[in-house]
């Protein structure tokens, strides 16, 4: 019986920057189905943290309840976690963001968690664009209680037992958009060399990344019929464009032969190539983001990829003026000046 | 690439490395795994079949398996499997119910057998079950070769030989002992219908031009006709002082049993750097701890005598340098030549064949090495009814080769002489089935030890040195050897790979602990496949398994070379297109034809 990963590794395993291997990175044994889409989405996070040379404990990670929600167990170890309440952990995440803004704040979801209970969380904290990535693993049913119809199932999808879905989806990148987050993106948990450059992006960006994953639940969403399955996905993708992600500038690119090319420097300097395959959507302009999602759509496609960012706009830290030492580092002096200072702001506001 | 064909048995069978290694491919984890058991007879049976000599190999076997063990790449240490061999050899009930019980059927066919050492043994536990009447012949007193004559009583106790011996005597095979045979004609006009030559390498090189070395002869003595003659009882003591040239195993064996007839400062004077010697590490490390001094890079110029009495050996200091293609040359340091005080010499520089009793005009070709020349498959001479096999047929090996030429041979002698074709060699017979028994459970223990190896313990320096039968090594207690077989891989039980049950959910991919397996797209060549998986695969003597195109057009492309066979990529794959299949392999013997 198998329930502990063996210790042994290859023996020539690559090293990032730090000297480290995949390993530290690792989690530990997943205990969800075999097959779940969620474990390839902890490797891909596992493989992202890995290649950007991440330090494990300078990374948090927060969940609500849920399959999606169990993950953080598997993957990265070696970092914070806070497994929080249904559909909150955007308030946890904003809580611990606030406190330590010098942390890389992965939020992990599920479409239940994200679409359901916790609209509400996910809706405010896109408002206030909180430095994090918002991960849903998105497999539009609620495999925990045996498979019923979540809110992103899409209408006319059958269950495992046939039942079909009369309901319209929730479309939560559509919705994301529309709501003004700053980085947006869909893609498929069986598509990593999609999903890690996603995800390594997304921890580059400063603001909320909110990453739709198309996560099939073996179980009990697998079925011919349903339009979260393997299959169903696989045929129905339809990237944005073929995105590397350059964390310095140095990096020489192939030319492509045809399409279009757009360069998106993010807040640090590092640099997205952008291989363009739609051809009439540009991912800095938010209507044509929101024109190519509902054309696909129109066209029973998944459009993936990266389809919205903004880089202009600051972070929950940028809005509110906060300082930039982390709570945890502050003297008692300088949380608490005193009662000269409270008498200095009151008479201000006399 | 094309798809691999893992319905070819060779495919599977050269994952079980050591298998794979073992001249005559014993099943390695599979006995190991009846060890950890505590099923010992069946262990040892699954050796007796294969190697005939499970509780001698246990102890002197030269494990090639070893090295080849897929454990040494992913820590330290290969798995101690000689060592395990022997617990089962131990341990055991009952065996001798278990084998084939003379007496036999007769098929009225007469064999005779030259050399009682393990290759013929080999031939003649093969053969009689099949009724056919087999004669030994041997000069020494007793059956086992240079198992009885050349290993020391202190690595190989005679009971042990005398029981792994008997085994197969007790067969009805005809022995005559201390029969020189001086005439293969006269045994060719004896009657036999085939006849067996397992005479080994049993003449040990000299130094004749060496000065000093017939006025020294009395005080120099070769190798393994020195350590015959203390197995024999003809010798009981040497010198104080022991010179012993030469850097293989018998190079080990008389320095050691020379500390135990009265040898004080016994030194191992070898040409070659100590890395270089031919003794397996263990042997070296067995002669150091005994007190024996290796002094490497000497080259021997002369044996110093005074007065009809020897006095010591003089050598050169050399350095080794080797050439762009590993090519070695001894080179002078240029330092004064050395002198090394000595009573005794004893020459172990190596063997050689010697056939002065094979008359040359009896059509049986010699090659300009003065080698017969034998069929590397058939193990036949030119002479249709002559066999050749072990040392006798190319050369010194081991006793695990003699005991698979010993095998090959019975397999063709058998077919000569039902006068069907030798090279319509039998199969090998093998099995292949699922070990699940449930979500998380195989019917192999899954799960990988970090246990490094384990010391087999010895008996006491100050005992052992006293008397040369008493035996050094005390083998593994049975919760030892238990530890000891965890160890082991399992790799005999294969990842089976079904490419239309894959959905290719990643799932095996992103468990896999040592990162053997990728989905990709194809390459047509090996290389370029090779270049791109997670880690890529660099040792090319490890094969990679390729798997038919899946749904997306890809493949599925493990990388055997560090595969633990822990069996998660089973247990995480949601349609069994995985699946943790036990393979067992077995060469197909005479007496399964």
């Amino acid at each position: 019986m198998t329930y502990l990963k063996p210790l042994f590794r290859h023996p020539r395993l690559p090293k990032n920057k730090l000297g480290y291997t995949l390993k530290e990175y690792e989690g530990s044994i997943s205990t969800l189905c075999a097959g779940c889409g969620h474990d390839s989405i902890s490797a891909t996070i596992v493989q992202a943290c890995f290649e950007l040379s991440i330090e494990p404990h300078l990374v948090v990670k927060i969940s609500g309840i849920g399959c999606s929600s169990k993950t953080p167990a598997y993957f990265l170890g070696n970092s914070h976690g806070f497994n929080s309440v249904h559909g909150r952990m955007p308030s946890v995440a904003t809580g611990a963001n606030m406190a330590n803004k010098n942390m890389v704040y992965f939020g992990v979801s599920g479409d239940g968690d994200t679409a359901s209970i916790g609209m509400g969380q996910f809706v405010h904290a896109i408002r206030r664009n909180l430095d994090m990535v918002y991960i849903v693993m998105n497999n539009g049913c609620y495999g925990l209680t045996k498979g019923q119809d979540s809110a992103t199932a899409d209408q006319g999808s059958a269950s495992k037992s046939g039942h079909i879905n009369p309901f319209q989806p929730v479309d939560l990148a559509s919705l994301a958009v529309e709501l003004g987050a700053t980085f947006v993106a869909q893609s498929f948990s069986g598509d990593k060399q999609q999903l890690v450059p996603l995800i390594k992006a997304a921890i580059q960006h400063k603001g909320l990344a909110f990453i739709n994953v198309m996560s099939p639940c073996v179980t009990f969403n697998n079925n011919p019929g349903s339009t979260k399955s393997y299959d169903y996905v696989r045929e129905h993708m339809q990237a944005t464009g073929k995105m590397d992600f350059v964390p310095e500038r140095k990096t020489l690119r192939a030319a492509y032969p045809e399409g279009t090319e757009t360069e998106v420097t993010l807040h640090d300097g590092s640099t997205l190539n952008l291989h363009k395959l739609a051809t009439d959507w540009d991912p800095e302009d938010r209507l044509s983001a929101v024109n190519a999602i509902q054309q696909a759509r129109a066209r029973d496609q998944i459009l993936t990829g990266l389809l919205y960012i903004h880089t202009g706009y600051g972070d929950l830290h940028g809005i509110l003026h906060t300082t930039d030492t982390a709570l945890n580092s502050l003297s008692e002096a300088e949380l608490c000046p005193g009662q000269a200072v409270l008498d200095s702001i009151n008479a201000s506001l006399r | 690439m094309k798809p691999t064909d893992t319905r070819n048995p060779e495919y599977y069978h050269k994952v079980v490395d050591c298998q794979y290694a073992c001249p005559a491919h014993t099943p390695v984890p599979e006995y190991i795994r009846k060890i950890a058991a505590e099923k010992y007879t069946e262990a040892y049976m699954i050796n007796w079949e294969s190697n005939v000599f499970p509780g001698i190999l246990g102890r002197t076997c030269d494990r090639p398996c070893e090295p080849a063990c897929r454990r040494g790449r992913v820590e330290e240490e290969p798995v101690a499997i000689c060592r395990l061999k022997r617990v089962a050899a131990d341990q055991k009930g009952d065996v001798q119910s278990l084998m084939p019980q003379a007496p036999f059927p007769a098929n009225g066919k007469k064999i005779a057998l030259i050399g009682a050492g393990p290759a013929s043994l080999t031939v003649a536990r093969d053969l009689a079950p099949l009724g056919y009447e087999m004669h030994m012949f041997d000069e020494q007193i007793a059956g086992g070769g240079m198992m009885r004559s050349q290993i020391p009583a202190f690595r190989l106790p005679e009971e042990v030989l005398n029981e792994e011996v008997g085994y197969v005597l007790n067969m009805g095979i005809h022995t005559q002992f201390m029969t020189y045979v001086e005439s293969l004609k006269q045994v060719l006009e004896g009657g036999y219908d085939a006849v067996f030559v397992g005479t080994g390498a049993p003449r040990g090189r000299d130094l004749p031009k060496l000065p000093g070395r017939k006025e020294g002869d009395a005080h120099i003595h070769i190798g393994i006709e020195w350590l015959a003659s203390v197995a024999f009882e003809h010798v009981d003591k040497i010198g104080k002082k022991v010179i012993v040239l030469g850097g293989g195993n018998t190079a080990m064996d008389c320095c050691r049993t020379s500390r135990r007839l009265g040898g004080e400062e016994v030194k191992v004077v070898v040409r070659s750097p100590f890395k270089d010697m031919k003794a397996s590490p263990w042997e070296k490390e067995d002669a150091q701890h005994e007190d024996v001094s290796i002094l490497d890079n000497h080259v021997p110029l002369s044996f110093e005598v005074e007065d009809g009495l020897l006095k010591g050996m003089k050598f050169q200091k050399v350095n080794a340098h080797y050439d762009e293609n590993g090519k070695r040359k001894l080179i002078p340091t240029g330092e004064p030549d050395v002198f090394i005080a000595a009573d005794e010499v004893l020459i172990a520089i190596g063997q050689e064949n010697s056939f002065p009793w094979i008359e040359r005009d009896i059509g049986l070709e010699f090659d300009e090495w003065e080698m017969p020349v034998v069929d590397k498959v058939t193990f036949q001479s030119t002479h249709p009814k002559v066999f050749f096999g072990g040392d006798a047929a190319f050369g010194p090996e081991n006793v695990i080769t003699a005991v698979a030429h010993g095998h090959q041979a019975a397999v063709s002698m058998h077919l000569f002489c039902q006068g069907k074709d030798l090279h319509q060699r039998p199969a090998p017979f093998t099995k292949l089935f699922s070990t699940k028994m449930g979500i998380h459970e195989w019917s192999y223990d899954s799960p990988v030890t970090i246990d490094q190896r384990y010391l087999v313990p010895q008996a006491e320096k100050s005992l052992t040195l006293l008397d040369r039968r008493k035996e050094v090594e005390l083998g593994f207690d049975p919760p030892t050897g238990y530890k000891e077989a965890q160890r082991c891989l399992n790799c005999d039980v294969q990842t089976d790979f079904t490419a239309d049950r894959c959905i290719e959910c990643d799932a095996c991919m992103d468990i896999c602990p040592t990162s053997c397996i990728t989905f990709t797209t194809n390459e047509t060549e090996e290389d370029r496949l090779r270049e791109k998986l997670l880690v890529p695969a660099q040792n090319k003597s490890q094969d990679i398994l390729v798997s038919e195109p899946l749904k997306t057009g890809r493949v599925m492309v493990k990388d055997e070379d560090v595969c633990l066979h822990c069996g998660l990529c089973a247990e995480r794959c949601p349609t069994s297109a995985w699946d943790m299949q036990q393979f067992f392999y077995s060469v197909t013997k005479a007496g399964n034809l």
